[in-house]
């Protein structure tokens, strides 16, 4: 499956101004199905992992209060270009995607 | 050697290194309890063992004043506090208080941006973990549409 994770990264001098976008439901658990009044079960990205040449640079972990299609945005250190960052997630179904970026 | 077998090995290799990628990424476990907690001081001493913060002028949170839509409210936190550990938001009036939490290594910058989904009007909190203590900045955000529930 093609990865549903956009990831920009702006490289300023050594420090990774990164941006990523992916596309989730993040669904609370508290919504109703307009058609069938049924409770719409509760499905939400729990973690989120962006890694540098295998090096953890970010944890992020969401609950249900995180926006549908999450957007966060942060940056660190120490990058140059040909660097490689991995974005992963997980959700509470066991779901997951992954993306990678090579820096320049 | 038989196919069979060479073609086995390759795969179980294969699935060897996809099983061994999200396991040396994923260190730290997602805290249950804190993001099931209903209350945010519970949600807080489930998280940080403690909570007690102190407020901070080092932190800068970036919210809006009025939301009008409750499910897309944009949120920054950015600190000139040293050894920042962790970075979490805690909105005080949700079902579940505490919306998401940045662990945050040596060499990432305490500087985070994120969207967030509110029920109501509320105060926000930005909680900031040091090597020193808790640190925290709050703001009123009014929601005009919530955005849990529907």
């Amino acid at each position: 499956m093609a990865s549903k994770i956009k990831v920009k990264v702006k490289l300023k001098g050594d420090i990774a101004e990164v941006k990523s976008l992916m596309l989730h439901p993040m669904e609370t658990g508290a919504r109703k199905d307009p058609d069938t009044g049924s409770t719409i079960p509760m499905h939400h990205i729990t973690q989120l992992t962006f890694a540098n040449n295998g090096e953890p640079v970010m944890v992020i972990n969401c609950s249900t209060a995180v926006s549908r299609d999450p957007y966060f945005s942060f940056s660190f250190n120490g990058a140059k270009p040909g660097d490689t960052l991995t974005v992963n997630w997980v959700d509470n179904k066991g779901d997951s995607d992954s993306t990678e970026v090579v820096l320049k | 050697m038989h196919p069979g077998r060479r073609l086995f090995i390759q795969g179980s290799l294969a699935l060897a290194a996809l099983a061994a990628i999200p396991r040396g990424l994923l260190a730290m476990a997602w805290p249950e309890k804190a993001f099931g907690s209903a209350v945010a001081s519970d949600a807080m001493t489930e998280l940080f063992g403690t909570n007690q913060t102190t407020p901070s002028d080092a932190i800068t949170l970036g919210a809006p004043e009025i939301a009008e839509n409750g499910a897309v409210v944009p949120i920054s936190i950015e600190t000139t506090l040293t050894g920042v550990q962790s970075v979490s938001v805690v909105v005080e009036k949700n079902p579940r208080p505490l919306a998401v939490s940045f662990e945050i290594p040596p060499g990432t910058q305490p500087d985070v941006a994120c969207r967030i989904k509110m029920g109501k009007t509320s105060q926000v909190m930005a909680v900031v973990k040091t090597e020193n203590g808790l640190f925290s900045a709050a703001k009123e955000v009014k929601v005009t549409i919530g955005g849990c529930g529907g």
